[in-house]
């Protein structure tokens, strides 16, 4: 099938966001998955046609990158966080219950049931969530410090179609709906959910407790200027994480 | 001497509605703004050079220097672009910032957007975080709304446009040219360079990109002065950071604090580790910093000492783990994740993780000799510097410090022909079964 006239309309959109179109391509992909509920061939058709570049250029970028699936994709994506931290954490525990739960593997779907809605489960990396772990992502919304209890709680209300709400963030639309707000398209949830959960506030509450804050704004100590060379930059900078910028020429000083 | 935290960036995110732009204004937010505009964007720059800032992206490179490299005389559009990919294992600070404060990076993107003379910024952030995507969308729609973005900002004469950008699962997209590669719209495979972004970067077109937090810092500098965020810090890492506990620790979490504190005033902070345990090792910056242990607890986390320590500051990921871990089943699994995460654009890196993967996950079920242990450091000899780019790197460091440290551990597995630990001892809710 192929994409509506209004989805056509989007994707140009997008791409006229940018100075050199083919930067919307990202973008647009997650837009394609939002309509067809994956990366579908039309779907990489009409970016391929709208940005003027071939089909195998916009598929390899399509399979590039993980959020971009080209299996269907369930009303929801549950992901379980397995990098270290979770997983020792028990993120390894919560997955493997949630494999024999729902009788899916990694990234497998439920198979549609009367009734019920579906999930792909999946397990994911690091979201930058670790003070929370283990950490479980619904449609790439946070549901933080979870156990297997909770974890089978979660996915049995998403199937039933209950409310579930984030834990730090607004109830868990589609990974339809999900996917539009990443192409761009925001909906109107910006203002659910708190400004932060506890674990990133624990700081805060101490030094609000010991009464410990910031030097005041008259404090000045001189100058804080510690290379003034950048070879003398380089030698101080982490360069073996940051080869990028550390490692300029002196040609191009 | 400062207090020991000194909460500057996070010092708004329990206020009520902080993400809106009314929270903001209301603590004085975009004060910066006029203060700058008043100022030369030389001078803006001068003072981000004063003040001692160094990337608190990992690198620690400072960042009015870099800015410094913008070449003026460049007749092609100049852009900043935010690096808010945020995937490095242990990493969590970016992301509670723009979800709780996004304004003040907004701000942030003015100021140093007006100090490099660009008129165009991208934000580019991970696309595995909806809400906070969210946040930064409406901020910088308000921003707009008021003034602070688009034509002729406050009056100053300056325009600038921001675009926000949703990434699409890849973690080498945090390396700043596979990140330029993503945001042209291309797997994101880093560059060879020269030429480096400062001269042509995106769009071949003088480039910065930092940091999240690195631009979030700029407001405060140049509000309260150079010589107010130099006042913390050590002699050579000037400022605040914030440090992301993880683990193993009773109070997990966020602690802003100046560099240089240390892990032993930290794991106080957090309230010590979990009852009856004992820390066993530590990543100082996140998987891609080598591995220290509970020697280490006095060394001032700033990049000096990180360093002298044989690890790296990188993004002050502190992922604490006590001895019910097995570390060789946790170098195993960051193993894993790199070799998942390699781009596949080079021979070392794409064969090596895989190498790697297949020699731990034998000893990891207690097969091969001990003779592989040297085998496994080889080929980390072979992959390290050997690489395109510093995500090889990364992944060297677990093993070869995890070896370093507890070389009998990886022994017990062979002899005990298999993990001598009990994975349930390590989760959060251990213990606690027996009372549910
Ligand atoms: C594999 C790899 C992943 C990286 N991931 C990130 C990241 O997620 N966020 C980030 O700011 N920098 C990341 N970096 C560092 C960037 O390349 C770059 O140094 C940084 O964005 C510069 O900003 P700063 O100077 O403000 O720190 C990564 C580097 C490598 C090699
Ligand atoms: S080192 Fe790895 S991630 Fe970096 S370019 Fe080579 S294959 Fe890609
Ligand atoms: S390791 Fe799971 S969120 Fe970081």
């Amino acid at each position: 099938m192929t994409l509506s006239e209004e989805t056509l309309v989007e994707l140009k959109e997008i791409a006229a966001r940018y100075p050199e179109p083919r930067s919307g391509l990202l973008p647009m992909l997650h837009l394609v998955q939002s309509v067809e509920g994956r990366i579908t061939p039309e779907g990489i058709e009409a970016c391929a046609e709208i940005l003027g570049i071939t089909a195998a250029d916009v598929s390899g970028v399509a399979t590039f990158y993980t959020m971009y699936k080209r299996r269907p994709v369930g009303d929801y994506h549950v992901g379980v966080c397995t990098n270290t931290l979770c997983a020792v954490m028990g993120g390894d525990a919560i997955f493997e219950r949630l494999q024999d739960h729902l009788g899916v593997g990694n990234d497998e779907t439920t198979d549609d049931a009367p009734g019920l809605r579906s999930i792909t489960l999946e397990h994911v990396e690091c979201n930058a969530a670790c003070d929370y772990a283990p950490v479980m992502m619904a449609n790439w919304e946070f549901m933080d410090n979870m156990t297997p209890e909770s974890a089978v709680q979660l996915v049995d209300d998403l199937r039933a179609g209950n409310e579930v709400r984030s834990t730090r963030g607004p109830r868990i639309v589609t990974w339809r709906e999900a996917e539009r707000v990443l192409a761009g398209f925001p909906d109107d949830l910006a203002d659910d959910g708190p400004a932060a959960g506890p674990a990133s506030l624990v700081g805060l509450g101490i030094a609000r407790e010991r009464g410990w804050t910031a030097p005041h704004p008259e404090t000045d100590s001189g100058s804080g200027r510690t290379a003034d060379t950048k070879q003398e930059a380089v030698e101080q900078a982490d360069t073996a994480r940051a080869e990028t910028e550390t490692k300029q020429e002196d040609s191009d000083a | 001497m400062p207090d020991t935290l000194t909460p500057v960036l996070t010092d708004n995110w329990g206020d009520d509605r902080a993400w809106t732009l009314a929270a903001y204004t209301e603590r004085g937010g975009y004060g910066a703004l006029d203060k700058a505009f008043a100022m030369d964007p030389a001078a803006v720059i001068e003072t981000v050079k004063e003040s001692g800032l160094r990337g608190r992206g990992g690198a620690g490179f400072p960042t009015g220097m870099k800015w410094g490299f913008i070449p003026q005389d460049n007749p092609r559009p100049k852009y900043l672009v935010v690096n808010a990919d945020e995937s490095e294992p242990g990493t969590c600070k970016d992301i509670p910032l723009m979800m709780a404060s996004p304004h003040t990076l907004v701000e942030g993107v003015i100021i140093s957007s007006y100090a490099i003379r660009a008129n165009k910024a991208f934000i580019y952030i991970r696309g595995e975080v909806l809400h906070v995507v969210r946040r930064v969308q409406r901020a910088v729609q308000e921003a707009y709304l008021a003034g602070h973005l688009g034509k002729d900002i406050h009056g100053s004469g300056y325009d600038l446009d921001v675009v926000v950008h949703a990434g699409a699962g890849a973690y080498i997209c945090g390396e700043e040219t596979a990140l330029l590669e993503g945001l042209e719209g291309r797997r994101g495979q880093p560059r060879l360079r020269p030429p480096f972004p400062a001269v042509a970067g995106l769009y071949a077109s003088p480039t910065v990109i930092n940091n999240v937090e690195s631009i979030a810092s700029v407001p405060s500098i140049v509000a309260n002065g150079h010589g107010w965020f130099a006042s913390m810090g050590t002699e050579k890492s000037k400022g605040f950071g914030i440090f992301s506990l993880s683990g193993h620790v009773r109070r997990p979490g966020q602690y802003e604090a100046p560099l240089g504190i240390t892990l032993r005033t930290l794991i106080d902070l957090a309230g010590g580790m979990r009852e009856g345990h004992e820390l066993k090792f530590w990543t100082p910056g996140g998987s891609s910093t080598p591995l220290l242990t509970a020697e280490h607890l006095d060394i001032p986390l700033d990049f000096e000492g990180v360093g002298a320590a044989g690890s790296m500051l990188g993004t002050r990921a502190l992922q604490i783990f006590d001895d019910t871990t097995c570390v060789v089943r946790a170098t195993l699994r960051w193993t894993e994740f790199y070799k998942h995460e390699s781009c596949g654009k080079c021979t070392p890196c794409r064969e090596g993780t895989w190498w790697l993967v297949q020699v731990l996950s034998a000893l990891e079920k207690g097969q091969g000799s001990e003779s592989d242990l040297d085998l496994l450091l080889d080929q980390c000899d072979n992959i390290l510097g050997r690489s395109f780019c510093a995500l090889a790197d990364g992944a060297v460091s677990p093993i070869t410090s995890s070896i370093q440290y507890f070389r009998d551990e990886y022994v017990a597995h062979l002899t005990e022909g298999g993990c001598p630990f009990d994975p349930a001892r390590s989760t959060a809710w251990a213990g606690q079964e027996v009372l549910a």
